[in-house]
């Protein structure tokens, strides 16, 4: 029996409180479970499935198909109708299952959590790992199909989207860790969070165009920058500016006719809240962590 | 050089009267809200020296097990701190997180992820795993398809195998079959022998006797012994004697709701002024319990252990065929048996009362009576087994 030389002169510390900086860096030290969860879950969920993954691929084709059939014959909204609607919804879709499943992560390991030391944070992380895994199959079927119809896609912003996808997931992963906790302490968290996503959604401009809720918004004097502090409707427009191609049809305007710069500078300011949000998120998650064995 | 140093370490758990599990419960209990603070554990220091294997002894409630678990990380101190030195790996999560619809290969490199271990160790310790753990072809079977040994056998492999600088052990060595335990019992004096740390939370004072080279006793989160481990068992079972009494009104027996309040032992040779009984003699256990709370569905466990704390004999009110039922108040159980076929010897008692519906431990006794046996038997063993030997003379040899 040897053990490495570095395991067994490894000093640890256990006490009620840890720098943030040591917090992240217990959680980089167990990236190796973090990987090894996220393969779990996508492994379980596709188990006894003849075509695993491709599932998940198939889903965004399906709605697309779905929403060119139903908006051919209800004749709603404008040039390619499906197409922005997809833009938007697979940006949703990954928000929706990023926090609906991290909100849920310490108490359906609970087993865990009372027996087992890990840094708890891995849990909430690692579904947001494989929600963004489904995210890419998701995006990149969108896209292959997007190409395959010769959709134009305005590869001015392309360049953008990794940017926004990297700010959206430091959002979610503050939101994941706060909403985590949350939700051992009051059982509810989650059942609100599932409502809240429900209102959220409309919040987005997703089904309805951007421009629109700016207009609803001067129109009742209220400030028109208002939906840029909600960090989805910044990744929304962006992925809809370079997906669906164009700011405007036939003349009416959808998105701001502004350039790339307006969407980076959009990003920007969500990075560094999501950033801050991230370190708060991480404060109070080291706070509790030592009582969630005992509270489950 | 030391592998755990604990200093200042206590621990305080905030209670709620009322389970308040939902945001309804806090919101209408914020104003008047009934929390109390329990402390399980009081400012502790423990230093434990690289090598050494401490047995952790005390009651329910005494704060052992939350000492295991701020040793381990699963909870951190309120206030203090825990050092440790090198890799720790704790027999408490035997088989916890294995996944059913995975394959015990797949579970076990989940299970080393949770511990820290890379891939990379894992397989080259993958092949001493599955020995150890007898699973042999089962091992590409999901574990929804093992019996609950092979679970245990697997998840016990993973922690024992990682070659662990610190082993916690909780109460796990009376699963499996004999055979799975011995083997476990071997592989932790193995580990012993090359000088790794060893801390082991136990009721069962013989296993302490045998494995630890110190014992502390714990009681309401502090440490009331320190030393050899014949000393510390010894202040463990007059603290047993001193507090039967007391320890029904602490927290943690009132939160259980139910207790034993005494153990008494009756055999013919009491009668002619002996502390000792012969073989064949007759037997009543009586135990005493009282509960606080109305428990459902009760059962009362009676087990005989040998020196070595193996399991000579162990029975229960269920299955003898006579559920304890509804526990209300006060009562007394007895065990009568005409005869006890047992050889020579110390065999200690130990009984436990439990709540089955909630598969909760209610209180156990152990160590505090025992039967001294005298056997006339010519044998060796446990049983006294009476042979008659005939030997039936059927064939001279063969004439040449």
């Amino acid at each position: 029996m040897s053990t490495t030389g570095g395991a067994s002169t490894e000093l640890r510390i256990i006490s009620a409180k840890r720098t943030i900086r040591q917090h992240v860096l217990d959680i980089i030290s167990f990236r190796e479970l973090l990987a090894t969860l996220v393969h779990k879950e996508l492994k379980v969920r596709y188990k006894n499935s003849s075509i695993g993954f491709v599932w998940s691929m198939i889903q965004p084709l399906f709605l697309l198909t779905i929403y060119g059939i139903a908006f051919s014959i209800l004749g709603q909204g404008f040039r390619a109708f499906p197409v922005w609607l997809m833009s938007g919804l697979v940006v949703w879709t990954f928000v929706n299952t990023a926090m609906t499943t991290s909100t849920e992560s310490i108490t359906a390991n609970a087993i865990l959590v009372g027996k087992v030391n890990f840094p708890r944070a891995v849990l909430p992380l690692a579904t947001l790992g494989s929600a963004f895994v489904h995210f890419c199959l998701q995006l990149g079927t969108l896209t292959a199909v997007l190409i395959a119809v010769r959709h134009h896609i305005d590869v001015a912003y392309v360049w953008l989207l990794p940017l926004a996808v990297l700010a959206l997931g430091l959002f979610l992963a503050a939101m994941g860790l706060i909403l985590s906790v949350a939700n051992v302490y009051a059982r509810d968290t989650q059942h609100l969070l599932n409502l809240a996503l429900i209102a959220f959604f409309w919040g987005n401009p997703i089904i309805y165009e951007y421009i629109r809720l700016q207009g609803w918004l001067s129109h009742h004097h209220l400030p028109t920058w208002l939906p840029l502090t909600n960090p989805v409707t910044s990744v929304v427009i962006i992925f809809q500016r370079a997906l669906y191609g164009t700011d405007h049809v036939t003349g009416r305007n959808l998105l701001p006719p502004d350039g790339p710069l307006w969407y980076l500078r959009n990003i920007a300011i969500i990075a560094v809240v999501s950033i801050a949000l991230l370190a708060i998120a991480l404060r109070f998650f080291d706070r509790h962590e030592g009582n969630l064995a005992e509270t489950l | 050089m030391d592998a755990i140093v604990a200093s200042g370490v206590s621990k305080v758990f905030r209670l709620h009267t009322a389970q308040a599990d939902s945001l309804k419960d806090r919101v209408i209990h914020l104003g008047r809200s009934k929390r109390r603070d329990f402390t399980a554990l009081h400012e502790l220091d423990l230093t434990i020296p690289q090598g050494q294997t401490l047995g952790i002894l005390g009651h329910n409630g005494s704060g052992k097990s939350t000492l295991l678990k701020c040793i381990s990380g699963i909870l951190r101190p309120t206030t203090g701190q825990v050092q440790l030195r090198g890799r720790i790996a704790s027999l408490l999560e035997l088989g916890a997180g294995f996944h059913p619809d995975l394959t015990g290969r797949e579970n076990v490199y989940i299970n080393a992820a949770f511990l820290g271990i890379s891939r990379k160790e894992i397989e080259r310790r993958f092949d001493s795993i599955v020995d150890f753990a007898e699973l042999d072809t089962f091992i590409d079977e999901p574990v929804k398809h093992y019996s609950s040994g092979m679970y245990v056998r697997l998840g016990f492999a993973v922690a024992i195998n990682l070659d662990p600088d610190i082993l916690l052990v909780d109460e796990v060595l009376a699963v499996g079959d004999e055979v799975f335990q011995l083997k476990c019992i071997n592989r932790i004096k193995q580990l012993q022998a090359a000088g790794r740390t060893i801390v082991f939370v136990t009721h069962n004072a013989d296993t302490v006797r045998e494995i630890c080279d110190r014992a502390i006793v714990l009681d309401h989160g502090r440490v009331i012994a320190d030393g050899e481990p014949g000393e510390s068992i010894r202040v463990f079972r007059e603290h047993l004697h001193a507090h039967s009494h007391e320890s029904a009104s602490t927290v943690h027996s009132a939160a259980d709701g139910a207790s034993i309040t005494s153990v008494t032992v009756q055999h013919a040779g009491q009668s002619h002024g002996h502390s000792y009984m012969t073989s064949g003699d007759a037997l009543t256990i009586e135990i005493a319990y009282e509960s606080a709370e109305p428990i459902d569905d009760a059962q009362l466990e009676i087990e005989l252990l040998d020196r070595l704390g193996r399991t000579v004999f162990r029975t229960d009110t269920d299955r003898l065929g006579t559920p304890l039922g509804r526990l209300d108040g006060k009562g007394t159980v007895s065990f009568s048996t005409g005869s006890v076929p047992l050889l020579d010897g110390d065999y200690a008692l130990s009984v436990r009362l439990s709540d089955r519906r909630h598969d909760r431990l209610l209180d156990l006794r152990e160590g505090e009576q025992s039967l001294s046996v005298v056997s006339h038997q010519r044998a060796a063993g446990y049983t006294a087994i009476n042979f008659d030997v005939a030997h039936v003379y059927a064939e001279g040899p063969a004439q040449p």
